[in-house]
């Protein structure tokens, strides 16, 4: 039973992905992308992993695609469509992505999987634990760093949208200069 | 009497009796979607009637009281009309992205509302993340009204699709943190634990001062999250037409209708799960008869229905700017104190157990 719904979500995740890459209307576009992000949302509750399924759920279809969404709808009209790329630009691209894709299966097939019996069920308080643990194996150091991270461009998002007038001064006279 | 509701468990053993194993697990979880499907629906339609008569109530009328005794079948009638009426649209709408911005709205609500515990067994989705995993299904809703109202082509309902996509980002944040404060004390976020907790004491009482603070921070916010009066910015009828489900007609735009009443229900629901004790009977006086959980974890839960229907009869409604002021500039401060304090009282145990 398990192995059907592998299959029938790894179907979802490359009908969409493709459909995402391809399809001329840009919101549609982002729609397929949010079913595809579903779709490794799915597989990460198949596995039991459900923290993981949650966070990609909250942050990549809730936040990162909420995000897409807006600046799209802000700024492009119900009846643009996308232009095609050039016939030499597909091809490149197509060569691209075949790379990509061989050096993947490559490694993927080269490398030796051990196949785990049990299934663990990983609780919220082993995350939390590994992620404040500095004994070997902890996430202290990356977690604190990730924060400053935040916090730096949280302060950085502030400053830019707050502006300064003395600067949106001199901003508006540079560009008069560069017109005339 | 002794019935047993633990669903999941009662028809996989009745199917399994003459299906095999796997088809019995899959029947088991078909009509279990269906169970959950029909409570969805006449949830709906029942909420759709009270806020009805509770607003009549509130403005000295009567209310609907022709259809069917005192007008219980009011909404009944509603929904068979809505059913036979015209699906319009209009003529450059984006049709698949139109046709399909109601079902996201719909399965967000259905799919929160399977991890309730109604009573201890009574229970479709017993997931370890319960409360995490409610907050994440919220977040998607809101695509479903972008969606609908940039699909319909029409200004007014891009704006109002808009002005929800803000409103429920920022309330998302207090809901969230309002919910966390209270993980401080239960430990846990699988709901069922968090109902179990709550045996030596409602977490309200538990966590007595910033428990109350917390709640009236989560209330303030679940109701800016389901876009409900005062805080009806997306659909101000003055402003904005009927804001994003402007150009829905039929069952289409039943779907947005009772898809909001659901997520008032699922907003109530939460609260009385992790502030009122769920399906716990007060100072246990119904220990004894466990299927009467259903009883009182839907006596609460409508108790805070009427709560936010009285929010809705009685406050003018909020300007945009006053909506994000009131979230980023007094809501979230005091949210993080409020964790903060939180923290000081399960730290140094002064939480009130009975």
């Amino acid at each position: 039973m398990e192995r059907y719904i592998f299959y029938i979500l790894a179907l979802i995740i490359i009908v969409f992905a493709i459909a995402s890459v391809t399809s001329k209307k840009m919101l549609r576009s982002v729609i397929y992308l949010l079913f595809t992000l579903c779709g490794i949302a799915g597989i990460y509750f198949l596995i039991d992993y459900n923290f993981l399924a949650a966070i990609q759920l909250t942050v990549y279809a809730g936040g990162i695609i909420v995000l897409i969404i807006f600046s799209v709808v802000l700024i492009h009209h119900i009846e643009m469509e996308l232009e095609v790329a050039k016939k030499s630009k597909q091809i490149l691209v197509g060569l691209a992505c075949l790379v990509g894709l061989a050096v993947f299966l490559t490694t993927i097939y080269s490398h030796p999987f051990n196949v785990v019996e049990n299934s663990v069920t990983t609780t919220t308080e082993d995350i939390g634990f590994g992620l404040l643990s500095y004994e070997t194996g902890g996430f202290i150091l990356p977690f604190e760093v990730i924060s400053i991270l935040l916090l730096a461009s949280m302060i950085g998002a502030i400053v830019i949208a707050k502006g300064g007038k003395t600067n949106f001064g001199n901003k508006a006279k540079d560009n008069s200069n560069l017109k005339n | 009497m002794n019935i047993s509701l633990n669903i999941t468990k009662t028809f996989t053993e009745l199917l399994s009796g003459f299906l095999p194993e796997s088809t019995a697990n899959i029947g088991a979880m078909v009509i279990i979607a269906l169970i959950y499907l029909a409570i969805f629906s006449v949830a709906g339609l029942f909420l759709v009637l009270i806020e009805r008569k509770v607003a009549a109530w509130f403005q000295l009328r009567l209310g609907p009281n022709r259809v069917g005794p005192w007008g219980l079948l009011q909404t009944m009638a509603d929904a068979l009309k809505l059913v036979s009426k015209e699906l319009t649209g209009t003529v450059k709408a984006d049709k698949f992205l139109y046709n399909l911005a109601p079902y996201f709205v719909i399965v967000s609500s259905l799919m929160a509302l399977s991890v309730f515990p109604f009573t201890q067994n009574f229970q479709a989705f017993d997931i370890n993340i319960g409360l995490f995993f409610l907050i994440a299904i919220s977040s998607i809703g809101v695509i479903g009204i972008l969606l609908g109202g940039w699909a319909s082509n029409n200004k007014f309902a891009l704006i109002g699709a808009m002005r929800s996509g803000v409103q429920t980002i920022s309330y998302e944040i207090s809901v969230g943190l309002s919910l966390l404060t209270m993980v401080l004390i239960t430990g846990s976020l699988q709901l069922s634990e968090i109902v179990e907790v709550q045996k030596n004491g409602w977490l309200i009482v538990q966590g007595h001062i910033p428990a109350i603070f917390a709640f009236m921070i989560y209330m303030i916010a679940g109701t800016a999250e389901t876009n409900r009066a005062p805080f009806d910015m997306v659909e101000a009828e003055s402003e904005l037409g009927a804001g994003f489900h402007t150009e829905y007609s039929g069952m289409k735009f039943a779907y947005f209708f009772l898809a909001e009443f659901i997520n008032m229900f699922i907003i109530a629901a939460i609260a009385a799960t992790v502030f009122f004790g769920g399906w716990l009977s007060p100072f246990g006086i119904t220990d004894s008869i466990p299927w009467l959980g259903v009883f009182w974890f839907l006596a609460k839960t409508m108790t805070l229905v009427f709560l936010m229907m009285w929010f809705r009869w009685t406050f003018p409604r909020l300007r945009v700017d006053q909506l994000l002021t009131l979230e980023w500039k007094y809501l979230l401060p005091l949210n993080l104190l409020n964790i903060i304090l939180m923290a000081l009282i399960v730290w140094l145990n002064l939480t009130i157990q009975f």
